[in-house]
């Protein structure tokens, strides 16, 4: 009697899972998923229920677009694993390009959208404390033996790579050799009493734990901290010299093949050069490329002259960058070593 | 019985044994396989210069030294708290009893972030300690802090049955036989405390080897200084290096393993004295 009921307890189950499993695959709205990097997810959620809205409007279906946020790093990694993401949104172009060696991504992924697929850029600038009371104004203040310099770490972390970079540049951009600039760079990370893992660890280091004197950080980052801090910190623009971010954007080919989602995700990443996406991104303090827009809000991004990483290297190639500062035994390694006697 | 001929007196021994194997070898030996096998893909030589550089080895001693230390302060902060719990009643026991269980649930994450801002200078205990030279927050002292807040329920656990068993006839016969409060429980009781003290010792011991989510928060992650081994495989990982952050974890899992069977080995040599 019991056994019966059991039975049928367990048949039933099975049947309400099959059909609640079959009902969802018809009912299905379509569907995309970021794959993003940690600062940027405030943007995704204004720009993905903007897309949604025109998409409905447009094609009269829901689109759910669902974000998946970490370190760069790892959230590349994820993707070469299987994570089935149609969009790669992260902080490196060596990250978006691991995904290509691991035949996700066409060749060419880079020349695919406008502006070498950056609907937008960004760069690394300073926070200091209200009235920057250690008067930190330029690059060359970092070094100086009364300024700590919160950083996070280049070897796991996309801010800290595009921070090193920076610091690396300012001397070179100024006509500086490869050897003053190292030389600015191991001292300046003697200034460094923690190396936070991720980016977000690093804010919060220096903005709720008071540790440093300066924070190095994206600008987006860096204006989110201050509009948190009401009124603690404040944000310098290094000498109006700084490196230039170039968080790109890609599809993931192999993975919008397979479920369908090419049209969709191509669609979405063109409406990221609209004009209303435009200015959404302004709106989340990333430089918008669109000159209009980008004009039209002038007091949030001060004119900067801005440099790409790669005139670091004399290839000029990412793979060159990695190779030369990150790699295990290269020049991060080596300063840190040096730096810690 | 329907079989007949099992001599077993429990039934489902077969379908008991089944399931555990089959389940330890999914959830346990094909993970650490596959980390071997993905490490086995570097030549030997490849695989020490990944695993045996001067940056990991001092990974390693840091990782082992703070895990054992920790370890250690619990194994004593342990005992005395499952001794107050078990043997003395007083308001609140239930209360503290509960809150043991706490460093279990925490996410780890948040111990870290927590401990680092009590600790750092303007932090509440931190503006006590930097003055007098004790920097707990971002040092060594600071990791092994963290790791006695995971590992502590592991000792505490592990000793409270133990302690609850053992009857106070012992502790009355001692005295009757004109045993001090202090031999009787350095002769009585503490023989029998030493095979929990020593799985709890193992427990905790292998919970901080492995911990990473609080330590990168509260250590400065600084090469050859506070850098623990489970971090240089994440610096691996982030340069698409899979071998050779397998290889790191290879030597972590190596030394783990000796370690664990030797402290397995002396709680059984314990056991077996004590009673």
């Amino acid at each position: 009697m019991w056994k019966r009921l059991l039975m049928w307890l367990v048949v039933g189950y099975l049947v309400a899972a099959g059909a609640w499993v079959i009902a969802s695959g018809f009912g299905r709205k379509e569907q995309l998923l970021n794959v993003a990097c940690d600062p940027t997810r405030e943007l995704w959620h204004d720009m993905n229920a903007a897309f949604a809205a025109q998409y409905e409007r447009e094609h009269g279906m829901k689109l759910l677009i669902r974000q998946s946020h970490g370190g760069s790093g790892s959230q590349a990694r994820a993707v070469i694993d299987g994570l089935p993401a149609d969009v790669v949104t992260l902080a490196l172009w060596t990250d978006t390009d691991a995904v290509r060696k691991a035949g996700l991504l066409e060749a060419d992924w880079e020349n695919r959208y406008p502006n070498r697929s950056l609907p937008y850029v960004s760069t690394i600038v300073f926070v200091v404390r209200k009235g920057n009371p250690k008067n930190i104004r330029d690059w060359a203040d970092l070094t100086r033996p009364d300024v700590e310099i919160i950083t996070p770490n280049p070897k796991t972390s996309g801010n800290g790579k595009w921070s090193f970079l920076a610091m690396w540049g300012s001397v070179v951009w100024r006509g500086g050799t490869a050897d003053a600039a190292r030389a600015f760079v191991t001292a300046a990370y003697r200034r460094v009493p923690v190396l936070d893992a991720a980016a977000r660890g690093a804010t919060m280091t220096f903005a709720q734990k008071r540790i440093g004197d300066v924070h190095l950080t994206w600008e987006n980052e860096a204006h989110l901290e201050v509009k948190e801090a009401d009124g603690e910190l404040e944000i310098v623009h290094p000498g109006a010299l700084s490196v230039l971010a170039e968080p790109h954007v890609a599809v993931v080919d192999a993975n919008v093949r397979r479920k369908g989602t090419a049209s969709v995700a191509d669609a979405y990443v063109r409406f990221l050069y609209t004009e209303e996406a435009q200015e959404l991104i302004a709106k989340n303090f990333h430089r918008p490329t669109n000159a209009a827009v980008f004009a039209r809000h002038q007091a949030l991004f001060p004119p900067m002259d801005l440099r790409r990483a790669t005139t670091l290297v004399p290839s000029g190639k990412w793979d060159d960058v990695q190779k030369t500062f990150f790699a295990e035994g290269a020049v991060f390694d080596q300063i840190q070593i040096a730096g810690r006697k | 019985m329907s079989s007949g001929v099992s001599r077993r007196a429990l039934p489902g021994f077969g379908l008991g044994l089944g399931y555990a194997v089959v389940y330890l070898g999914l959830l346990v030996l094909i993970p650490l396989a596959a980390c071997l096998v993905k490490a086995a893909s570097l030549g030997p030589e490849e695989f020490l210069a990944a695993a045996w550089t001067p940056r990991a080895r001092a990974a390693y001693a840091l990782t082992f030294g703070v895990a054992l230390i920790a370890a250690l302060v619990n194994v004593v902060l342990g005992t005395i708290v499952g001794w107050t719990l078990v043997r003395y009643e007083f308001p609140g026991r239930r209360l503290l009893d509960a809150l043991v269980d706490v460093p279990l649930a925490l996410p780890t994450a948040v111990a870290g972030l927590v401990y680092a801002s009590l600790y750092v200078k303007t932090g509440w205990l931190g503006q006590f300690l930097e003055p007098i030279g004790i920097r707990a927050a971002y040092s060594r002292l600071g990791i092994v802090l963290v790791l006695v807040f995971t590992g502590f329920p592991f000792v505490v656990r592990t000793i409270q049955p133990v302690l609850a068993d053992i009857d106070v006839e012992f502790e009355e016969a001692g005295a009757v036989l004109g045993a001090s409060r202090w031999q009787t429980f350095r002769r009585v009781i503490l023989p029998m405390l030493i095979p929990p003290a020593l799985t709890g010792f193992a427990l905790a011991f292998a919970r901080g080897l492995g911990e990473y989510g609080s330590v990168i928060f509260i250590s400065s992650n600084k090469i050859f200084e506070t850098e623990i081994a489970p971090m240089l495989v994440l610096v691996r990982l982030e340069e698409y290096s899979y071998a050779e952050a397998a290889a790191i974890a290879t030597v972590l899992l190596g030394f783990s393993f000796v370690l664990l069977a030797a402290i397995n080995y002396l709680e059984r040599r314990s056991k077996r004295y004590g009673s």
